[in-house]
Parts: C-alpha cells; structure tokens; sequence
C-alpha cells in the first residue's frame, strides 16, 4: 500500500512536471508531434530505472514471496528515505556540474556533534539539532566557496572536507559512539523519525520527509526559475552568466543544500536506530552519486531528474535487500550494483546518441 | 550629425606586451549593420570582446548614445542594451528554445514566491520570436537547442536579442560551419533584426557574407581601425581584401605565387 501511494505520488508528480521536463526529453522538430506516447515514454531517461526496478521487484518476489511482505517493505522504506535524502540534494548539485563526497562524513558527523551537545548539557536536544544543521551548512558554505571562488574541482574540494569532516568526528568522540537513548519521549525524534501502523506497514515519519523533499526539489529543479539556472549552471556556465545568471551562487546555496540534507539524513538515522557512531556513513557518498547517475542525471552537468532519482535510490535499495532475501550472499551485493551501473550507464549513453541525432 | 548608438574613442588593450589594439575608434548608428572586417590578429575580436565586456580595457572611452559607460562585465554590457552572439557558446543545450531565450529573465507566475516559471507565456512568446527571424520550420518552442542545426541556434540567439530590446547586437562569425542555405538563413535573420530598429555588428571571414548584408565595412589591421566608411554597393570585394591585407595588387599576386611555389 504505501508502496502503491509512493507510485501514485511519484506518478502525480511525473503528470504535473511532465511539460517543462518535456524539455529534456529527446525530440526534434515537429516530428515530436507525431510520435507515440511509447516512443516518448521510452526517449525519457527515466524509462531504463523505471523498467530494471520493475524487473528486480519481479524477480525478487519470484523467488521470495517474503519479498513484498508489510514487514520488509516497511525495513526497506525505513533505511531508503536516509540515503534517499542525500540524493535528491545530489541531483540538484549534480545537475549544476559539481558533486559532494562530503555527505557521508556529515551524515556520520551531524549526529555525533547533536548527541555530544546535548549528553554534556549544553545545550537541549532541539537546540543541538539547530546547531548541527548550521554547522552543516557551513560545511556546505565553505565546499561552494572553494569550489567556485578557487575554481578547485568539486571532487578535491569536498574530498578534503570529508577527511577533515570525519576526522572530526573520530577526534571529538575518540572514535566512540555517543550516547542516544535520552531522545525517548522528545517532540523532534518523534516528528522526524516517530513510527505508526497503516494496517500492517510500519511507517516512520521520515517517509514523509523524504516525499515532501522529492516533491520540492522536483518542483525547483523543472518547475522555478532557479531550476533553470541550474540546469544552465551545468550546461554551459558562461552562457548562464553571461545571461546573468549568478553561477556561483546559485552552485554555493547547492553545496549548503546538499549539507543540510545529509545532516539531517544523518541524524534521523541516528534516531532511529539510536545510535551515533562518528563512522557511520563511510561509502554513503559513492552510493548516493551512484543511485543519482542511474536514475538518469547526467554526470557531466545541465540535465537532472528527480523522478529518476528515486527511482535510482529504490532500485539501489531493493537490490541490497533482495539479494539477501533470496540467498545471494551479502558481500556479493557491490557486483550486482556495480553492473546495475554498467547497464545503466550503456543505455543512457545510447538515448543519449538517439537524442542528439533527433530519433 | 546624429550622435551614434555606439562610439568607442582611443581604445587601448595590452596583453602584457602585446597591444592587442593601438588607438582603436569605432562607432555604430543607430539601425545600421556594420561589417567589421581584418586578418587574424587586426584586433577585430578584442574590440568586441571590450565592447562586450568580456575583457576590460587599457585606456580609452564607450559612448552610448553620447553617454560615457564604463562596460565591466557581460552583464553591464547586456544592461547597456549590447548583446554578443558567439557562434556557439551563447545557448544552453539542454535547455530548450523557450527556457534560453528567457535564462536570467523568465518570467515568474503569481504568486510570486512560488518562483514559478511562467512556462506557456515563453512557449507564446518564442513561438512568436522564431517566426519573426524568419525560421518557418514548425519548431516547437520545446525543443531543446541540442535538436537544432546551427544556423537555427543562431536564429535563437539573434531572436533573444530582439526580444529584450537590444540596441545593438553583435555577431561573432555567425556563419561559420553553416551551410550555403542557413548562411542565407542567418543573413536574413540579421536583416529582420535590423528592419525591426535593431543595430549591428557582422564579423565574419567570409568576405562575401558580409557584402550580402552590411550597410558598411570597417576594417582593422594591427589593432587599429584603417578604414571605417566603406560603402559595399560602391566597393568591390578585392579592393576591400586590399585594405584588409595593406598590400597592393601586385603585392597580393606575388603572395599567392610564392606560396604555390612553397613546399607541402
């Protein structure tokens, strides 16, 4: 069921964005006119991810009927919003031409810097929350200003921040977890993480977080003009500022989004599992970047999809969990991504090619 | 004698050591189409890129309309009512023909801090724009500029211009790599533009591109402007290559014998 309200949901988004994501859908001229809803359906580039997580369900639940059970499907939604977060944010930064390896260590550090205000009775667990999400977003701040006031390339700039990040973390807590289990009771564990019964699904508000974060970011991304620009942004940034467009303002408030997202992915994570370990989140940034690029968006800059990017993260996540149910033993779980990859990466390039030759 | 729209006085820009432009003066009037004309290296690109704002210059003085500006960005330019059409590098690819006539000034739906695109007020207006250039082709506004063939980006670009009232607009060797028929195509894009109050300046290194639609030729050479009043209907095309080279007929010939006799 929730499930299906997810798919109702993404599926009224896709019908309500479908116009201006029109634009990057491949036609030319007036033949786009004339050709059918299958042919354009196909064109999408979230055709692919939407057709291999159709085929993964399927296969899953072949050999596991266990597989669409309440009980896993509420585990899986559980762990994907987490990840999920991260990635909405790294379309948007991705689609403007850069990327954050940082998130992983902010998520494992926005948790512990919480935990380690509040344990010492500095400050209240609302207050700590607040803290961390500005720190966050400092992080962020200080990734975007290296990126474009430097003209450092994104992927030394937030490789640096997320050894600096992380060896923070480890440092601050001598490598321990902090405590987390005073969190009973509070009004913001039970906003971001608190769980309920719709019939037999256990559902945790972050879910909720997750939707209304992919509903925005798809409206900004096709919808607003600031989705414009950082779509240009990505393009071709000097058309973008030459038309002006501020650049790097607009790839600095990205860097700061795509902070403030994994922080809080970080500590609805600790929450949930009451837990604040400064390692957590270690390879998070190279799954995120992975669930983004199979959804569709393209690595180079100037062309994302929300819609894909979900798509990307389930597809990630059914997999990690699907292999495990059906017996494939967990440690082979990175083949099966990394060929998840492989394909997915040969079909964009082919609708890519079909695209830019107008068929 | 009317102020002219643009009037560049004693420009100077040094690369170092290297004057890229040596007292350079250059003016546009107003709904005038100027080919601007010179080997490589007369400076012709400098001059374009000072007037442009994409590099600041040494010394020397813009008036607009008799008014001094001082241009120090593309977006000084722009607001200026200069806009620069490079062959390429002016249009998003991704993005379609309405969202880039529109990048930087789209505009918003009320209520306004939704900051929502008005999406069928581009697609109107482009429709629109792309019949006024010329282009008869039924292109959906839609399209994104990667679809299109290069004489029809810069059918694009010159329909941005127009639409955001550019007094002046520049073209960077619009015609290059195109083909005979959107050679013709962006020749007459650029007349629609001037029929329709616009200014502008046409460079190009096909000499007979420029004859096809100037009302006057300015040529530079070693970064200063020698020539700025060449009428094309009263000139021909080698006495103009005369004053681009600063050789004489003979001059020229011998040129050309010595490079056949060169070799590989």
């Amino acid at each position: 069921m929730v499930t299906a309200a997810l798919a109702a949901v993404t599926v009224s988004s896709f019908r309500r964005t479908a116009c201006c994501l029109g634009q990057i859908q491949s036609y030319r001229g007036s033949k786009v006119e004339n050709r059918s809803l299958i042919q354009r359906s196909i064109a999408r580039p979230e055709f692919g991810p939407f057709v291999l997580l159709v085929i993964e369900i399927a296969v899953f639940w072949g050999i596991n009927h266990d597989f669409l059970s309440p009980q896993n499907i509420s585990n899986t939604l559980a762990f994907t919003v987490e990840l999920g977060l991260i990635a909405l944010a790294m379309t948007l930064l991705m689609t403007s031409g850069e990327f954050d390896l940082s998130v992983g260590s902010v998520f494992g550090f926005s948790p512990v810097l919480m935990w380690t205000l509040f344990n010492s009775g500095v400050a209240s667990l609302e207050a700590a929350f607040v803290v961390a999400l500005v720190v966050a977003a400092f992080i962020g701040l200080v990734n975007g200003w290296f990126v474009t006031q430097l003209k450092i390339p994104s992927f030394l700039v937030t490789l640096g921040m997320l050894l600096v990040v992380r060896g923070t973390a480890l440092f601050v807590t001598s490598g321990f977890p902090q405590r987390t289990w005073s969190a009973e009771g509070s009004w913001l564990a039970e906003a971001l993480v608190g769980d309920f019964f719709i019939g037999p699904f256990r559902i945790y508000m972050s879910l909720f977080w997750f939707i209304a974060a992919a509903i925005a970011l798809g409206y900004v991304l096709t919808q607003s003009r600031t989705g414009n620009w950082i779509q240009a942004a990505g393009g071709n940034p000097s058309a973008a500022r030459a038309r002006g467009v501020n650049v790097s303002g607009v790839k600095i408030g990205l860097f700061i989004l795509s902070s403030i997202l994994a922080s809080l992915a970080g500590v609805i994570s600790s929450l949930r599992t009451s837990a604040a370990n400064p390692n957590s989140g270690t390879g998070y940034e190279l799954e995120v970047i992975a669930m983004v690029v199979i959804g569709g968006t393209a690595l180079t800059g100037g062309r994302g999809t929300i819609i894909g990017t979900v798509l990307g993260i389930l597809i990630l996540r059914v997999m990690r969990n699907g292999i495990v149910l059906i017996g494939v033993p967990g440690l082979a779980y990175n083949i099966f991504i990394g060929a998840i990859i492989l394909g997915m990466m040969a079909l964009h390039s082919w609708l890519e090619r079909r695209h830019q030759a107008g068929t | 004698m009317a102020e002219p729209l643009v009037r560049m006085e004693n420009i100077r820009k040094s690369y170092g050591r290297v004057q890229a432009l040596v007292d350079a003066n250059f003016h546009v009037n107003e709904r005038e189409i100027v080919g601007l004309l010179g080997d490589n290296g007369a400076g012709k690109s400098t001059l374009i890129k000072v007037l442009s704002g994409a590099v600041p210059l040494t010394s020397g003085d813009i008036f607009i309309r008799g008014k001094k500006v001082n241009l120090r960005s593309t977006s000084d330019a722009i607001a200026h009512g200069i806009e620069t059409i490079y062959q390429d590098s002016a249009l998003v690819t991704q993005l379609s023909i309405a969202r880039n006539l529109f990048l930087g000034r789209e505009p918003i739906k009320p209520p306004r801090f939704l900051n929502r695109m008005d999406q069928e007020a581009m697609n109107v207006v482009a429709r629109d724009l792309l019949k006024q250039v010329g282009i008869s082709k039924n292109i959906p506004p839609t399209t994104p500029i990667g679809s299109l063939s290069g004489g029809e980006r810069q059918a694009v670009a010159i329909a941005r211009a127009m639409h955001f009232d550019s007094d002046l607009i520049i073209l960077d060797e619009p015609t290059n790599n195109l083909g005979v028929a959107e050679t013709q195509g962006v020749l007459s894009f650029v007349r629609s533009a001037r029929d329709s109050g616009h200014s502008c300046i046409f460079i190009a290194h096909n000499i007979h591109h420029v004859f096809q639609v100037v009302d006057r030729i300015v040529v530079m050479r070693r970064g200063k402007v020698v020539a700025d009043d060449i009428d094309p209907k009263k000139t021909s095309v080698a006495e103009v290559e005369r004053v681009i080279t600063g050789m004489s007929d003979k001059e020229i010939r011998d040129a050309l014998a010595e490079g056949t006799q060169r070799p590989g």
